[in-house]
């Protein structure tokens, strides 16, 4: 990094890539991550050599030709407290550091770009925003901060590029998120790390990163036309979402337009942030994250969409900011609020619908 | 290094005692029946090396397929069962026992100078439960094996295989309760039946590593036991306590199965840490340096260690704040081992030292267990667990301190305790080869994997990228001395049973309660209760009894 | 499950140690009773301990998802009844008492005594036992039993019965009705863990009445009778944390 020489920092990185001791250094992190690496290499050097050198000179010195006679030294207490106290500060130093970098790789900033990863046995798909879909391979820009929201539809994979130092678990039933900033162009190692059955070998693929106008290129080349977010509107309306969620006076549910990002005041009485998880929660299970002022008669649709599909809907909504559309969309095929759908009927006691949306408490 | 300090009786008149616990009764039954601790040591030490075996076969098939980058030795579906029950067995069936039930069940009462362990039967009941987990295991192998890696993740586990995971599970089941016993029994064993005089400080530091281990054992395998039943039950009838379309949580599982498998590690090398400190005082001649840091270590390492079992998760989703606590507690888990590390070093200073076969293992395993150890640290800072974490550089890490650590401490002690238990020494200049090459072929085996891991290569991989495969060659080619390394003392131990020279009482002139008495022991070991009237490792009294002789019985 | 407890005559050598008092059951590798009724009660001790840890996790898993699922599993918990979780806590607790009893008689070497509330014991034990099968039948016919045709109904509609209508629970939706399962795989995993350690005790109480008949327990060796009945208490206290967790989660003074 910037304390160190820059000239011995170049030796270094250049002599290790080279002797393949460590993979390119590619990504934003992958310098600070070295760093923290070299560091722990160099004091355990130290400290084994210390260990070492000790036992050789004591081998040397007091073996039982040369000193034949031992003598018996019960201790000392001021040596006791030097080997734990240097330990100790040394491992605490490394915590501290390594904390630091942590809170780094999984703190994403706030202008960086989403891209959904869905991992399955045993493949990785990769939704842009954009909806080019990619199979083991991910294209992206460099120089831009890239956010993934990972999930599984199955097992546990882990989604790993060590050339950018960074690796996140996939797991079934929550979103999980990384981040990282490619510093390099070029073609890099994407892993599954997390054993996940037959093809857990196979699950590898490409990180493409791409200059600016390359990257242009290839988002107009690679998409089928759709966006993910016209992908979640569509879907929206072919289940009945736009019964509920709509500004209709009568709306039985809140809503969405400018929600996500908001601080919202639940049914159960806390407030909660509307980010990823909350959004995939609420089309999932419902029942726990009703909006206040608002009756619990969400369905779920937990089995009747896949997790692409939330994905899609959560990049609808993420970016809805009017409901002009919804809407329209209600006036022109005439859908009442019981309509045709795939919404199950609410059991009993369904309480009268508010008339404003009262719950939703803008930040 | 000629120099010996191995003592030995005349040769020529020398016998191994009419009257000891192997001649005492005759016939099969006699050993399958037993509550001697002593015979149940030795009935495990059979069993024990037999899965070793079959775990160390399993082994060799994983470096022969990882040779090539490809998966042309056995098909992939192969490799994950070869990994898995290579996993398994070497973790239930070897590593967990290995120290504690041959060496703790042999040595315990002697050094405390008891007659027995408080509660024989169960001792002899946790050897055939421990028989009737691995049979169930290899049973597991031979109708199809598991393929869900040792740690059975779910919902691969649950869920998303067909192969034998309740029977491996069960056999785990079964072998934990083995350890529970095992632990029970040293525990009620040490604080009831320690001999007049025998205070908790005049303890053999051995005594109190078993101690540890054995805490952990009592409190951390019954957390397993049920992880396994309520995997056992989502696999068979769903009840969905670990699956997200059912409201439960993948993660849960992960948290009971590492509250136990993380302790496990400790009950692992505790064990093998208090061979080590009487290994390296008897061929210094000198008392442990810091006896009570050394003992309260253990404790220490015992207690830290059933809170740190997070760090295995950490890049799975749990809260960055939860990251924090379980990183801060590994690094002060962390210190008590090398406290105990530079104490080992320091009881050489002003020693007089000699290389006999134990000390030689000695050596490798404070080298061994030193890298292993920090590069546990590296694993337990956050930030480069996650570059680091799933890769062969963990891989690398757990060799290095279960094999290079645990496996050779194992060793040494065997040695060691040898001329005890048979009552013949082992050929000392083939042992000093067998351990050289071990140390030598361990190196190379497991060294490249750490570089394998920082490059990248990750964990579990039937085939890989190209690029990795110098480094795997390597490794292979490690193996195939270390396998060498490994049968040498099969051979020549079996062989010293016959030949071996007579070794007396005390050939190591050792302080132990053990070596005051002869080899092979009584059944009840002592012809009389000892009282302890001396500190540990009191090597001027070892001088005043030499005056005594201790004629041995028959 | 303490082992050191000798069958009175079991093979024991001619005495060549030549001790003062050597009762027939002091084992060899004991110094005197003292020290052998000491190791097997601090035994006992230590395996209920593993025990609690054993039952841990199941309380864990508990603990999270009551939190997480709470109105599943307030609605989930008004299905048992508790008439019989009421009159199981009693029948349990009795044999508690029984046992206690039973362990004064044999301290105070009382045969007869000891035998009737052995079977005293094993009476009650059993009585939980069979209640437990009434409960576990009315689940199967409810069909309760996650993995077996598990049914919602009762949960989507409170008013089709018995036991939500009189506990008047509202309907819950439908993705919080589905983690009832996971309040009943959590009740089957824990009564049924449970049950096992009690039909464990009871097959040993079985062989202590016959044991206690033949006059083992009451010539001065109370040692399995003590650590048994440490082991049956354990086993009482695990049902009274299950009792309320499990049955009166929510209850209202009119159910």
């Amino acid at each position: 990094m910037d304390h160190i020489s820059p000239v011995i920092w170049q030796f270094l990185v250049k002599w290790m890539t080279n002797f393949a001791l460590f993979p390119p250094e590619a990504s934003k992190v992958a310098p600070q991550m070295d760093a923290l690496l070299f560091f722990m290499v160099l004091v355990s050097l130290v400290g084994l050599t210390i260990v070492i050198l000790l036992v050789t000179s004591f081998c040397i010195l007091y073996s039982k030709e040369r000193h034949p006679v031992a003598v018996q030294i019960e201790g000392s207490t001021l040596l006791e407290a030097t080997w734990t106290i240097i330990p100790l500060g040394l491992f605490l130093v490394m915590f501290v550091w390594g904390a630091l970098i942590y809170f780094r790789v999984y703190t994403p900033p706030a202008n960086a770009m989403n891209i959904y990863v869905v991992g399955k046995q045993w493949m990785w798909k990769a939704e842009h925003p954009g909806g080019q879909h990619e199979i083991n391979s991910l294209h992206i820009p460099i120089g831009k901060p890239i956010q993934l929201t990972l999930i599984s539809q199955d097992v546990f994979h882990s989604f790993s590029v060590p050339a950018f130092r960074v690796k996140r678990e996939a797991i079934p039933g929550r979103y999980t998120s990384v981040w990282f900033e490619a510093t390099q162009t070029g073609t890099f190692h994407l892993f599954c790390t997390q054993y996940c059955g037959t093809n857990h070998s196979q699950m590898i693929g490409d990180i493409v990163v791409l200059t600016p106008e390359d990257y242009k290129k290839w988002l107009a080349e690679s998409t089928s036309g759709m966006s993910l977010a016209q992908n979640g509107e569509r879907l929206f309306a072919s289940l009945s979402c736009n019964a509920c969620h709509n500004t209709r006076p009568d709306a039985r549910g809140p809503s969405l337009a400018n929600v996500y990002g908001s601080k919202l005041a639940l049914s159960s009485g806390g407030t909660v942030l509307a980010d990823d998880a909350y959004l995939r929660e609420s089309i999932l299970n419902p029942s726990q994250h009703i909006t206040q002022g608002y009756a619990p008669i969400m369905p779920t649709y937990q089995g009747q969409v896949s997790e692409e599909g939330v994905i899609a809907l959560v990049e609808y909504i993420k970016n809805l900011n009017s409901n002009y559309r919804i809407d329209q969309t209600l006036n022109t095929t005439d859908l009442l609020p019981e309509g045709e759908g795939k919404t199950a009927p609410a059991a009993g006691g369904t309480t009268a619908p508010k008339a404003a949306p009262q719950g939703m408490v803008k930040q | 290094m000629s120099a010996t300090i191995v003592s030995l009786p005349d040769q020529s008149t020398a016998r191994i005692p009419k009257v000891n616990f192997i001649t005492k009764e005759n016939g099969l039954l006699s050993w399958l029946l037993t509550g001697d601790h002593k015979r149940i040591a030795i009935l495990y030490l059979v069993s024990l090396t037999f899965f070793f075996f079959i775990g160390g076969a399993l082994a060799g098939l994983i470096r022969l397929e990882l040779l090539t980058p490809q998966t042309d030795l056995m098909a992939t579906d192969t490799y994950n069962k070869v990994f898995t029950m290579h996993g398994v067995i070497m973790v239930f069936f070897f590593l967990v026992p290995s120290v504690p039930a041959t060496l703790g069940n042999f040595l315990i009462p002697l050094m405390i100078g008891a007659k027995d362990l408080a509660l024989p039967k169960i001792n002899l009941l946790s050897w055939y439960l421990y028989v009737a987990g691995g049979l169930l295991a290899i049973y597991t192998m031979a109708t199809g094996g598991v393929d869900t890696g040792w740690t059975f993740t779910t919902p691969l586990s649950t869920h998303y295989v067909n192969t034998n995971v309740l029977t491996t599970g069960l056999a785990v089941f079964i072998a934990g309760f083995s350890s529970i016993f095992t632990g029970l029994n040293f525990i009620v064993t040490i604080h009831k039946m320690r001999c007049p005089g025998m205070t908790w400080f005049r303890m053999p530091l051995f005594v109190w590593a078993h101690y540890a281990a054995s805490i952990l054992m009592v409190l951390g395998t019954p957390v397993v036991a049920i992880a396994i039943v309520l995997v056992a039950l989502e696999r068979t009838i769903g009840i969905g306590v670990f699956d997200p379309t059912k409201g439960g949580d993948p993660l849960l599982f992960q948290h009971l199965f590492w509250f136990y498998s993380h302790p496990a590690v400790y009950i692992m090398i505790l064990p093998g840490m208090g061979v080590i400190s009487e290994t390296i005082s008897t061929f210094s001649r000198k008392r442990v340096f810091g006896y009570t840091a050394v003992a309260f270590s253990s404790v220490a390492i015992a207690v830290f260690g059933f809170f740190v079992w997070a760090h295995h998760m950490f890049i799975m989703g749990i809260s960055n704040y939860a990251v924090l606590v379980f990183s801060l507690l590994t690094m002060l888990v962390a210190v008590p081992s090398a406290i105990k590390i530079f104490n080992w070093t320091f009881t050489l200073y002003k020693g007089s030292i000699t290389f006999e076969t134990p000390m030689l293992y000695t050596f490798g395993f404070m080298g061994l267990f030193t890298i292993g150890g920090l590069t546990g640290v590296f694993l337990g800072t956050s930030g480069t667990d996650i570059h680091l974490t799933e890769t062969y550089f963990i891989v690398a890490h757990f060799h290095f301190v279960m094999v290079g650590g645990m496996l050779m401490a194992f060793l040494a002690g065997i040695h060691f305790w040898w001329p005890k238990m048979t009552g013949r020494m082992y050929p000392e200049k083939i042992s000093q080869l067998a351990a050289v090459v071990t140390f030598i072929g361990f190196n190379f085996t497991f060294f490249p994997q750490f570089i394998l891991g920082t490059l990248g290569m990750p964990r579990r991989y039937a085939s890989y990228p190209p690029e990795f495969q110098v480094l795997n060659v390597f490794s292979t080619a490690g193996a195939t001395i270390l396998g060498v390394g490994y049968l040498l003392p099969i051979l020549y131990l079996t062989w010293s049973l016959k030949y071996g020279e007579i070794a007396g009482n005390n050939p190591w002139q050792a302080t132990g309660l053990e070596w005051q008495t002869q080899s092979p022991p009584l059944t009840e070991n002592f012809p009389a209760t000892p009282i302890m009237d001396h500190e540990a490792y009191d090597y001027e009294w070892l001088e005043n009894q030499k005056e005594k002789e201790v004629a041995s019985v028959g | 499950m303490s082992d050191s407890t000798a069958i009175a005559h079991s093979a024991h050598d001619a005495p060549e140690h030549g001790h003062e008092e050597h009762p027939a059951y002091l084992r060899h590798h004991f110094e005197n009773v003292e020290q052998q009724a000491d190791a097997a009660g601090f035994a006992m001790w230590l395996f209920l301990l593993t025990e609690v840890m054993f039952f841990g996790g199941l309380f864990t898993a508990y603990l999270i998802y009551r939190n997480w699922y709470y109105p599943a599993f307030v609605a989930a918990s008004h299905q048992l009844d508790i008439f019989w979780g009421s009159l199981n806590t009693l029948l349990l607790i009795s044999s508690s008492f029984t046992m206690a009893m039973g362990v004064w008689c044999a301290e105070t070497r009382k045969k007869s005594g000891l035998v009737l509330c052995l079977v005293l014991t094993f009476i009650l034990g059993i009585g939980f036992l069979g209640i437990k099968t009434i409960e576990y039948k009315e689940k199967i016919e409810k069909h309760h039993v996650p993995g077996f045709h598990y049914s919602l109904n009762s949960f989507l509609n409170p008013d089709s019965d018995e036991a939500a209508k009189k506990a008047g629970d509202q309907p819950l939706p439908l993705d919080m009705a589905r983690h009832t399962e996971v309040y009943f795989s959590l009740y089957f995993a824990m009564t049924g863990m449970h049950a096992l350690h009690m039909i464990i005790g009871i097959a040993i109480l079985g062989f202590m009445i016959y044991r206690a008949q033949a006059g083992a327990y009451t010539a001065g060796h109370v040692t399995f009778v003590e650590n048994f009945g440490l082991y049956w208490h354990f086993v009482d206290i695990v049902w009274i944390f299950l009792f309320p967790l499990l049955y009166l989660i929510s209850r209202h003074a009119n159910t």
